[in-house]
């Protein structure tokens, strides 16, 4: 067992109101550059829809994601590296600027340089940011937002195939929910795997997956890779570039902007501990449908004496156990069993789960005229509406439909069982034994989820910069310096230049060195502590 | 030797020099100055279809003709007729494989040129640097193809006798200046228009050559990095699992 820590992020379906201010916050954040216009590294989309890029899910189209070859290794779909390097002339998978959209202005200044008494009013038409000529608007980031355009693009959401002829898209019928979606920070990922260069990797400390910028020399394999669509090509400087978890604010014990941000409050992060050992065998699991299970069962308990024992071996601090231990991410996993993966049937083991939306169904109850806060109404009505079900089944659990059943059948216990709560009834257990928990737990979940206290939704233990560097040393060490380097055991006349650092004289002073009386000490070489020889005359035997 | 004038002098060894030292140095004030800009600033999110094409046609056509270059500049006659191979048949094998190479790289070249110029979001993208780029690269390779054209395959020149020890001689450091003043025309002209590009190379994006991702072969698929550089994980990635 190898511990490694991962944070993490659950979003509460149920709670997005699709306003988008997690995707604005994240852009004025992130990627309002040239070369960026077009790059969310957090999209909203709505569901049925295409999502961003256009049918970015239709995996035998983008090739995105593992595979499992014949003898049941795990290779990338788009191909393994002789086949990546084979394709760094031309990726043959790759996503157009089309696909996304053209991003554009407006021409602002026809408004702002309009000359008085024009007998025309003025227009600010459209400019492609690409070419800088004008342009028809044809498409943008959610241009099928709350369902617009659903019936010219219903066929084109891939989540659909196998059930589009149940789904009837007549509005009175219809559901409707919300994905927000950034990078999913995987376990195994495929945009790292991909990287020719190697400049994409998961950070040791946190799992968080970052672009090295200066490494990425713009073969484009990671944006194949990625299933999930979720790492951009900064046209203008020829970069990879993706969705960063915010990390300069995680480090500072804060949560992501997107987080920060949202209004629904929707948003929980966290630390998981993992069994990094495991990945491979997780991801490599046979069955689609048990590769949600494989993924919840490498996550360890933080409380389990053995993995707190690895957690120490493989140097995670104290303050992060700690953290993991409060994890709400954790909590929601794998205590509540609530939140499920994005589509863990790409084998990338993604870090950003989503507790599935109750909603469509409460709302069918409701609009029946039924009492949509009755369990058994709302157990019922999950059993009998096959198109959510089977749909969010699709999204997160590989087509897995009871998982998804089981879910749903705690939230609409979770609502019925609070609401004799809140009538001042007496609280049915039967209601938390129906969906395998009990009242306490629910009443725990009910607070996570529903009150949802800013300290309880975000967990996050500051960033270890003092075990990064040993502060003592930073700047003045020679990385010649490090044991065995070709700087050791070498007598170099710095000291008596003047030209060590206070790194230096510890290291002296360390060894004891035996200065002679009357020597010239340098100052400079003092870092305050101890005495040195010669610093001050013998004091006289026996004098005050 | 006395017959060699200044310009000789200049064109044939004193240039290349030149060119050498600005083309290391460049390659290591670039790589020290601009990391973040050696990339091969890839187009094909503005447009896949002709670059699909172009592109593979044009890159392996011209590492075919590398290597052709390696062999024929680096090999002496001597080496060749020691292994049995006859010239003929060395003329032979170097025209059919540098033709097939050719081919490929003029007609890849002249697509991606076509999408460049005619692809309005592609020539937008483009660069005072990449037009300086292709102008040279152009010139290289028309020059090359016009020299074996016109002086190998129609005339008798043999390069192997004239230019190839010129080149073996650069390395090391004894070029005599006859063996290039002599040369043809279109050998002359090929070899000039490369030393600009040579001296061009590490300020434009050319130096993507020198970012081929060789190590990718051996590398383990998902890379870990730790905040410290000095506590980067000696493990490579995830252990291996057997199941």
């Amino acid at each position: 067992m190898r511990v490694m820590a991962q944070m993490s992020m659950v979003m509460n379906l149920d709670k997005c109101i699709g306003c988008h201010t997690c995707s604005v916050t994240c852009k004025q954040a992130w990627t309002n550059r040239s070369g960026t216009e077009y790059i969310w590294f957090n999209n909203v989309e709505t569901r049925p829809g295409q999502g961003y890029p256009r049918g970015y899910e239709d995996q035998e189209k983008w090739k995105g994601g593992w595979e499992l070859s014949a003898s049941g290794r795990l290779k990338p779909k788009a191909g393994g590296r002789l086949t990546k390097l084979l394709q760094l002339f031309s990726n043959p998978k790759l996503p157009g600027i089309e696909d996304y959209y053209e991003p554009w202005t407006y021409e602002y200044d026809k408004l702002l340089n309009a000359p008085a008494q024009q007998q025309n009013i003025p227009t600010a038409p459209p400019k492609s940011l690409i070419t800088g000529e004008r342009t028809q608007i044809q498409w943008s980031g959610n241009w099928d937002d709350d369902l617009g355009g659903t019936y010219l693009h219903k066929d084109k959401d891939p989540m659909l195939k196998g059930i589009e002829d149940k789904v009837q898209f007549e509005f009175d019928q219809t559901f409707m929910f919300y994905l927000p979606r950034i990078c999913e920070h995987c376990l195994n990922p495929t945009c790292v795997a991909s990287c020719p260069s190697g400049a994409i990797y998961k950070r040791e400390e946190d799992g968080i997956v970052l672009v090295d910028q200066d490494g990425c020399r713009g073969w484009r394999m990671c944006i194949t890779g990625c299933p999930y669509k979720k790492i951009y090509f900064n046209h203008r400087t020829g970069k990879a570039e993706k969705c960063t978890f915010c990390y300069p604010r995680i480090e500072q014990g804060e949560p992501t902007v997107c987080a920060e941000t949202c209004v629904g409050r929707l948003r929980y992060i966290g630390l998981v501990l993992y069994d990094a050992d495991r990945v491979t065998e997780a991801a490599s699991t046979r069955d689609e449908k048990e590769l949600y299970r494989a993924q919840r069962d490498i996550i360890l308990d933080p409380h389990d004496p053995e993995v707190i024992a690895g957690a120490k071996a493989s140097g995670i601090p104290h303050d992060w156990l700690l953290a993991a231990q409060k994890s709400p991410t954790y909590k929601l996993i794998k205590d509540y069993e609530v939140a499920l993966p994005l589509h863990p049937e790409y084998r990338t083991m993604p870090m950003v789960w989503y507790i599935p939306p109750l909603s469509p169904v409460v709302d069918v109850v409701r609009d029946t005229g039924y009492d949509a806060e009755d369990a058994e109404n709302l157990f019922a009505a999950i059993d009998a509406l096959r198109i959510p079900v089977e749909y969010l089944a699709n999204l997160f659990t590989a087509g897995d439909v009871p998982t998804v059943e089981r879910v749903l059948y705690r939230m609409a216990a979770m609502r019925s069982y609070m609401r004799d709560i809140n009538l001042g009834n007496a609280p049915r257990e039967g209601i938390a034994n129906a969906v395998g928990m009990d009242g306490e737990t629910m009443q725990e979940m009910y607070r996570l989820l529903a009150i949802a206290k800013y300290e309880d939704r975000y967990v996050i233990p500051v960033g270890h910069h003092e075990s990064a560097h040993d502060l003592e040393s930073t700047g003045t060490d020679c990385p010649l310096n490090a044991p065995g380097g070709p700087g050791m055991g070498m007598s170099l006349p710095e000291e008596s230049l003047g030209m060590a650092g206070p790194g230096y004289a510890t290291k002296r002073q360390q060894t004891t060195p035996d200065r002679p009386e009357g020597v010239r000490i340098n100052l400079l070489n003092w870092d305050g502590r101890g005495r040195p020889d010669g610093l001050f005359p013998e004091p006289a035997t026996g004098g005050a | 030797m006395n017959d060699t004038s200044t310009l000789d002098l200049l064109l044939w060894v004193v240039l290349p020099y030149m060119v050498l030292a600005v083309f290391v140095l460049g390659h290591v004030w670039r790589f020290r100055a601009d990391r973040f800009g050696w990339t091969t600033r890839s187009s094909q999110i503005y447009e896949s279809k002709l670059l699909s094409i172009g592109s593979p046609m044009f890159h392996f056509g011209i590492i075919g003709i590398f290597f052709g270059h390696v062999v024929g500049l680096g090999i002496p006659k001597s080496w060749t007729r020691f292994l049995g191979i006859s010239d003929h048949v060395y003329h032979l094998m170097a025209v059919t494989v540098g033709l097939a190479a050719a081919v490929a790289c003029v007609g890849g070249l002249m697509i991606l040129l076509y999408r460049r110029r005619t692809n309005t979001r592609v020539f937008g993208a483009t660069t005072v640097g990449d037009k300086i780029m292709y102008l040279l690269l152009t010139l290289v390779i028309t020059f090359g193809v016009l020299a074996t054209l016109v002086h190998t395959t129609i005339g008798d020149y043999d390069y192997r006798e004239g230019v190839s020890i010129w080149f073996r001689q650069f390395w090391t450091l004894q070029p005599s200046t006859e063996l290039m003043s002599q040369a043809p025309i279109f050998f002359q002209l090929h070899v000039l228009s490369a030393l600009l590009l040579f001296a061009a190379w590490p300020f434009t994006r050319l130096v993507h050559v020198f970012a081929a991702p060789v190590g990718y072969l051996t590398r383990p698929y998902i890379v870990y990095r730790s905040k410290d550089p000095r506590r980067e994980s000696e493990r490579r990635g995830w252990e291996k699992v057997d199941f």
